[in-house]
């Protein structure tokens, strides 16, 4: 626990999600042809929270799907261990959708590479638009978020940590790694 | 966490978070099947060989679309076109497509223990496809998938296996999964079918099919290897069929929202009537698509880049 640092509580958090919602609702002019899918495992709990916002603000009850990434890894090969599979859940048809693409925490931009191959494995969307709570840059690739809760610099060596549990208390700390 | 060998030669070796972990695995990768593109791109660049010395269809069909489907490269090699029949030995054979870069070798033979030979002699990770009467890992882990789909679980559950438990590379290998998995095993058929000493396996032995029924969640069925038949271990096939053989009225035994089961080819008419393997009931073809997610998760697990 050394040089742990809260960076977000409960409260910010929930103004962050609260902004974020009110700008995917105003760019979309509604919500009624939007999907949400959430990145195995930070993006599911935020997407589950964009959903309860977006329904106390225009009621209407977005379908999520829960997508796991590790298949369409860009490191899979120089593994030593294969990392745990999860199951891809998206109970929608992506083809034509708009869809809100959800991560936790924004980085190098590679899982959102593998993110937006898998979904396009799956059909071909109108549109992906990109959300997440933490924007902590070092992006390795050319990607950038349409929706952002907070833009955190950071050094390579700390860890971002977002706990948004359903019901418990909200949180974005920074770690030091070393 | 991930397996702990290079291979997967029989159940006997894994360990039950190791079950546990294909089981997961191949119930994320089953998805994969559903699409309508089904591939993904995980294994890229790697090579599965399918070596098999024996007649199969239904296994080397599953592990070949499973490969493909994890995008890896697959070549088959059945021993009736190959060097073999110039008199290659199995490890030079082997060796030979290791030289290739296969990174994992899918081995059926007929002898007991060769794909074990082989394991020790390769880097390539080998896979048992099923040998002698030995083990048939893919197989048994099939199974269990399908019964973990169906029932939720595996413990506790009573699960009757019927036939030629002696010659049955199928029976032993879920034997060993079963039992580890904490189900209860009962085991049924003739005498001479039921190897001396099956009881120290944790099972509990049965010569009257309809009390290794009674109260029976999951049935699974073996094929008579008719082909056996010579050895003369049962008089005749309607004596087999008439006191082994699975039929409706039987089947009341057993519980009512019991699973029939068969690891396939079916000699329809003799372990099992025709309106059985068809019915509602049987969950015979699951464990054909069950199948691919299965060594798709295999596969998977085995081709951790070695780097």
């Amino acid at each position: 626990m050394v040089g742990n640092k809260l960076i977000m509580d409960s409260l910010g958090i929930n103004r962050a999600l609260s902004r974020i919602t009110h700008e995917i609702i105003e760019r979309n002019r509604g919500a009624q042809d939007l999907v949400l899918i959430g990145i195995r495992r930070g993006g599911v709990d935020l997407a589950n929270h964009l959903a309860r916002k977006i329904k106390e603000l225009e009621g209407i009850d977005l379908a999520i799907g829960e997508l796991d990434i590790t298949l369409y890894r860009d490191d899979l090969s120089s593994k030593k261990e294969q990392p745990i599979l999860r199951k891809t859940v998206i109970p929608f048809d992506v083809t034509d959708k708009k869809i809100i693409l959800v991560d936790d925490v924004l980085y190098t931009g590679r899982t959102i590479r593998a993110a937006l191959d898998g979904i396009m494995d799956l059909g071909r969307p109108k549109e992906i638009q990109l959300a997440v709570m933490i924007d902590r840059g070092h992006r390795e690739l050319p990607i950038r978020p349409d929706y952002v809760g907070k833009n955190l610099p950071t050094s390579r060596n700390e860890v971002v940590k977002v706990t948004l549990d359903q019901g418990g208390e909200n949180r974005v700390v920074i770690e030091d790694g070393a | 966490m991930g397996l702990k060998g290079k291979d997967l030669l029989g159940i006997r070796e894994l360990e039950t978070d190791e079950i546990g972990l294909i089981l997961d695995t191949a119930e994320s990768l089953k998805e994969v099947s559903s699409r309508d593109i089904k591939k993904v791109p995980a294994l890229r660049g790697k090579t599965v060989v399918n070596l098999f010395f024996e007649p199969s269809t239904r296994t080397r069909t599953s592990f070949e679309l499973a490969a493909k489907r994890l995008s890896a490269d697959l070549l088959n090699i059945s021993v009736a076109t190959s060097s073999v029949v110039k008199g290659e030995t199995l490890f030079d054979t082997a060796k030979n497509l290791e030289a290739m870069m296969a990174d994992i070798i899918v081995v059926r033979h007929s002898s007991s223990g060769a794909p074990d030979r082989l394991a020790r002699r390769l880097k390539s990770s080998v896979i048992n496809a099923g040998d002698g009467s030995h083990e048939h890992p893919t197989q048994a882990l099939t199974d269990l998938y399908t019964i973990r789909e169906r029932k939720g679980g595996l413990s506790g559950l009573i699960v009757t296996m019927v036939g030629d438990i002696a010659h049955s590379r199928v029976a032993r290998s879920n034997i060993y999964a079963l039992v580890k998995m904490g189900a209860d095993v009962r085991v049924a058929g003739p005498p001479t079918m039921i190897p001396a000493g099956i009881d120290k396996l944790g099972v509990r032995v049965y010569y009257d099919l309809d009390e290794a029924l009674s109260g029976a969640d999951v049935v699974m069925m073996l094929r008579l290897q008719l082909e056996r038949q010579g050895k003369a271990l049962f008089p005749s096939i309607r004596e087999y069929s008439r006191l082994y053989g699975l039929n409706k009225e039987r089947l009341r035994f057993a519980k009512k929202d019991a699973l029939v089961m068969h690891p396939g080819p079916v000699n329809r008419g003799v372990e099992i009537t025709s309106d059985l393997a068809d019915g509602a009931s049987s969950v015979i073809m699951e464990q054909v698509t069950n199948g691919i997610a299965v060594r798709m998760a295999v596969i998977y697990l085995l081709s951790a880049g070695r780097a």
